[in-house]
């Protein structure tokens, strides 16, 4: 067992310890300050945001210049908004090829779909693109325990490019997340004959607990595109 | 005085000047063996080659549990786990794999065993073969999950020159990788042992398996890659040709068929115990004579390389350590097991009116089945180490209400009773209890039937399978139908059908593809082949996309290669408590979404090849990036 003499002699440890202590806070040099230009904008065609599905499509950030590259990934939001908080500077901006329900606009040979961005405090940028389908008119109605939409498609690319349709799915959720994995019914259309008439209905299971309303949107999944064009999500009351 | 000390000592210090100090100070270190002595002695290379060995990878191993379940054909009933079941797919880096090093020391090991003089030359040559085995597995394995590599095959030195560029490969084809495995294989197979009772080291029936198995991946890849041209790149990194397919499939079952003639041993299925269930559970665990299994990764007990995938999975009830249960299998899993007469249909919960259907025996529902079913899964009313499994999830009262606990064997008092008694099985299911059968479902392929196995200070030396006769025939079962020759491919996958217990046979029309994706399915379930199979046919994004499964999406398609699998189901059975009734006492079962399950998997095309890390490209600018990413 610790004598008392022991004791104090731990104590005295200890203090001395805690004195030493004091010294081990950093200095200013060593702390750099944090990130805060903010670069946002949409993902857009001809000015209107493409939607797209929750954490799916994402852009890359690089910036060039301080040895090993490693991409900044700025995720997509459903109404196809992004963001990222960075230091100022140069960056190149960059959708990972083939993801998105759209294809990137080429300027030219040496800069392919590369955007430049230079940063110097916030700044707001959009993204054009070029989709291959964009919803037009989705008009949602909601009662009886039932979601219905019509709407009609845009075909943008009609060029070689052009992709068919796989199908036109109708998502219902609780909440304002709709997606392919988060939803409580879907409805499925495959066979569109006519792209300005398209009407789906869902039945709404019984939702617990009870809420009047739902969330609602419609999404196009293109034929040998991975990502779906989504519209807006809306509010639908019961 | 002290002068008349000091002088003479100077002076006899002077005189202890050693003269010979080379052989003195120059001793052999006890420790460390030298390189001539490792290379004039058999046993001392033959350790060297088993650090190789012990580096093999393997995609699922019993070493690492989660390793092997996933894809939803298991829930996994571990708290840790739940998130798997929560997010909506993979990350682009899952499954990665890069370690040059191992390359670089199986060269190194290639090259000095080449310029060993002082070993024999039938040993020689043996060791050279098994690393050039490892060598190409693991090249197989990069092939596999990042698509073609750079392909090193000498020991690589910097010169410290400032300038690396020399060392900089670009990425061979993803072709030119399976060529590589392939024509290793030719090149190795004579100079190993044509011996079906060695195991763990390489035998010809090892690297003629090994040589099927990427013949018949690179022929899947060139020919259901047309459905997927995303997922290529024009350097033909990612993606094979379609004028390959063929001749692949033609070297896959050359290969497999070299194994099945008895060419490289005496190899036949395992069919030593007369209960077939019982006998396919012990081709994974019976170590004597077990005529199936070509290539193991093999433990033993009280030697240091055991492993615990019987406590992490043994049944909770009972079990040796509080723990366990962690792999249970999905209903969608178990519906994928077919009829006795060849037909698939849903474990029969109710009948055509939607009324529930009764059973005497909870095991009663399952009759009729694939013997692999209970040889796999651990079903109620089934028993493990003598000891009956007690799952069952409640009792359901003559008013259709359930009485049920929250904890493993909870007492209640039941109606028109006083005292109170077991309401749930001490097994679970108990929604996000783990450990418990959450799904309705324990594993049994790899639980080691040997008391003391469940134990932490003893564990299992069980040994895992990487190569087996079963599934040599479904390789040259898959080529031949590829090749059309239904009636060859029929033949081959009756074999493993019967001993399945499936007797009535298929005939060359019944074979199609989705039959063969079916039997690999269920025959190699949790042994790490169902990642690469959904992979190289490019179906993984139609089976994952990112829908969730309901009841009735659930028991449709059933046998469908592409049917949806993205959420793991439960089936959870309630014992029938209504005194009255004729039913009293009697099973019924209700298929079951958990609770944890919220997300729903999506295979991403960027999925299909794993990103390269960024730090390699940095260090290597000729390396592309994989497709979709």
């Amino acid at each position: 067992m610790f004598k008392r003499k022991d004791i104090m002699k731990i104590r005295f440890q200890i203090f001395s310890l805690l004195a030493l202590s004091v010294f081990f806070t950093s200095c200013e040099k060593d702390n750099f300050s944090a990130p805060k230009s903010v670069l946002s904008g949409n993902v857009v065609y001809k000015g209107e945001p493409i939607g797209v599905e929750y954490d799916q499509v994402r852009l890359q950030l690089w910036q060039p210049g301080f040895g090993k590259l490693a991409a900044i990934d700025a995720p997509v939001s459903q109404s196809g908004s992004y963001s990222a908080v960075l230091f100022d500077g140069n960056y190149k901006m960059v959708f990972p090829k083939g993801r998105g329900p759209f294809m990137t606009i080429q300027k030219d040979a040496s800069a392919k779909d590369t955007l430049y961005v230079k940063l110097t405090g916030n700044q707001q940028l959009d993204v054009e693109v070029l989709p291959y389908y964009m919803i037009r008119n989705a008009k949602f109605n909601g009662g009886e325990n039932k979601v219905s939409v019509a709407l009609k498609l845009e075909k943008i690319i009609t060029d070689a490019n052009a992709k068919a349709i796989e199908r036109v799915s109708l998502y219902v959720n609780k909440t304002e997340f709709v997606a392919r994995a988060t939803n409580i019914v879907v409805t499925d259309v495959a066979d569109i004959k006519d792209l300005n008439n398209i009407s789906l209905t869902a039945n709404v299971p019984a939702i617990m607990p009870a809420q009047t309303y739902v969330f609602a949107r419609v999404g196009v999944k293109i034929k040998d595109v991975e990502d779906m064009v989504f519209s807006p999500v809306q509010k639908v009351q019961l | 005085m002290k002068k008349i000390f000091y002088i003479p000592a100077i002076l006899l210090l002077l005189l202890s000047w050693s003269c010979n100090d080379d052989e003195f100070l120059d001793r052999p270190p006890t420790s460390i063996l030298s390189e001539e002595q490792i290379w004039s002695d058999d046993s001392q290379v033959l350790s060297l080659l088993g650090n190789l060995y012990n580096r093999y990878y393997d995609l699922g191993t019993v070493k690492d549990w989660p390793s092997l379940g996933g894809f939803n054909e298991a829930f996994f009933s571990n708290a840790g786990s739940y998130g798997d079941f929560q997010n909506s797919g993979w990350n682009l880096d899952s499954w990665r794999t890069w370690d040059y090093t191992y390359i670089r020391e199986i060269n190194l090991f290639i090259q000095k065993c080449t310029a060993a003089d002082k070993l024999s030359t039938a040993s020689k040559d043996r060791f050279l073969a098994e690393a050039r085995f490892l060598r190409a597995s693991y090249y197989f394995e990069l092939v596999k999950r990042m698509g073609g590599v750079p392909l090193v095959l000498e020991p690589l030195t910097y010169d410290f020159s400032g300038n690396p560029s020399y060392l900089q490969q670009p990425r061979a084809k993803e072709s030119e990788i399976y060529d590589f495995i392939i024509s290793e294989a030719e090149a190795i197979k004579d100079k190993l042992p044509a011996n079906s009772t060695e195991k763990s080291r390489v035998t010809m029936a090892a690297a003629l398996a090994m040589e099927a198995r990427a013949a018949l991946y690179a022929g899947s890849i060139a020919k259901y890659g047309v459905n997927t041209p995303q997922v290529s790149l024009a350097g033909g990194e990612v993606g094979i040709p379609a004028t390959m397919a063929m001749g692949y499939y033609t070297k896959a079952l050359t290969a497999a068929k070299e194994i099945i003639s008895g060419k490289a041993g005496a190899y036949a299925l395992y069919t030593k115990k007369p209960d077939l269930s019982e006998n396919f559970a012990s081709i994974f665990y019976d170590k004597a004579n077990n005529s199936e299994v070509i290539f193991v990764d093999d433990f033993k007990l009280k030697s240091g390389k055991v492993h615990g995938f019987t406590i992490s999975n043994q049944p909770r009830y009972g079990a040796e350590e509080e723990e366990g249960g962690r792999i249970n299998p999905s209903l969608n899993f178990v519906e994928a097991f077919e009829k006795l007469d060849n037909t698939f249909a849903p474990i029969p919960t109710t009948d055509a009116a939607g009324k529930p259907l009764y059973y005497t025996n909870q095991v009663d529902i399952f009759a009729g089945r694939d013997a692999r079913l209970a040889g796999t899964v651990m079903l109620p009313g089934t028993s493990f180490k003598g000891r009956a499994v007690d799952i069952w999830a409640g009792y359901q009262l003559a008013n259709g209400t359930i009485l049920s606990g929250d904890d493993r064997g909870a007492q209640k008092t039941l109606p028109g009773k006083t005292v109170p008694e077991q309401v749930v099985g001490f097994d679970g299911p108990i929604d996000g209890f783990e450990f418990t059968a959450q799904s309705g479902f324990y594993l049994r392929k790899y639980l080691d039937p040997v008391v003391g196995s469940g134990q932490r200070g003893v564990q299992s030396e069980v040994w895992f399978v990487r190569y087996r006769y079963a599934e040599v025939l479904l390789n040259a079962a898959e080529a031949a139908f590829e090749l059309g020759q239904g009636a060859d491919a029929a033949g081959y996958m009756n074999q493993v059908r019967t001993r399945a217990g499936l007797v009535t046979p298929l005939k060359a029309s019944d074979i199609t593809f989705d039959r063969i994706a079916h039997e690999r399915r269920v025959e190699l379930a949790f042994e790490g082949h169902y990642l690469y199979d959904m992979k190289r046919w490019r179906i993984a994004h139609l089976i994952m996309d990112g829908n969730t499964i309901n009841a009735a999406d659930l028991s449709k398609d059933l046998g469908k290669a592409t049917k949806r699998n993205t959420q793991p189901w439960a089936l959870w059975s309630y014992k029938i408590y209504d005194p009255t009734s004729a039913n009293n006492g009697k099973w019924i079962y209700r298929p079951v979404k958990l609770s944890r399950v919220t997300g729903a998997d999506r295979f991403q095309f960027g999925n299909y090849y794993t990103s390269i890390a960024d730090d390699v490209i940095n260090n290597n600018p000729k390396i592309v990036r994989n497709p979709n990413q």
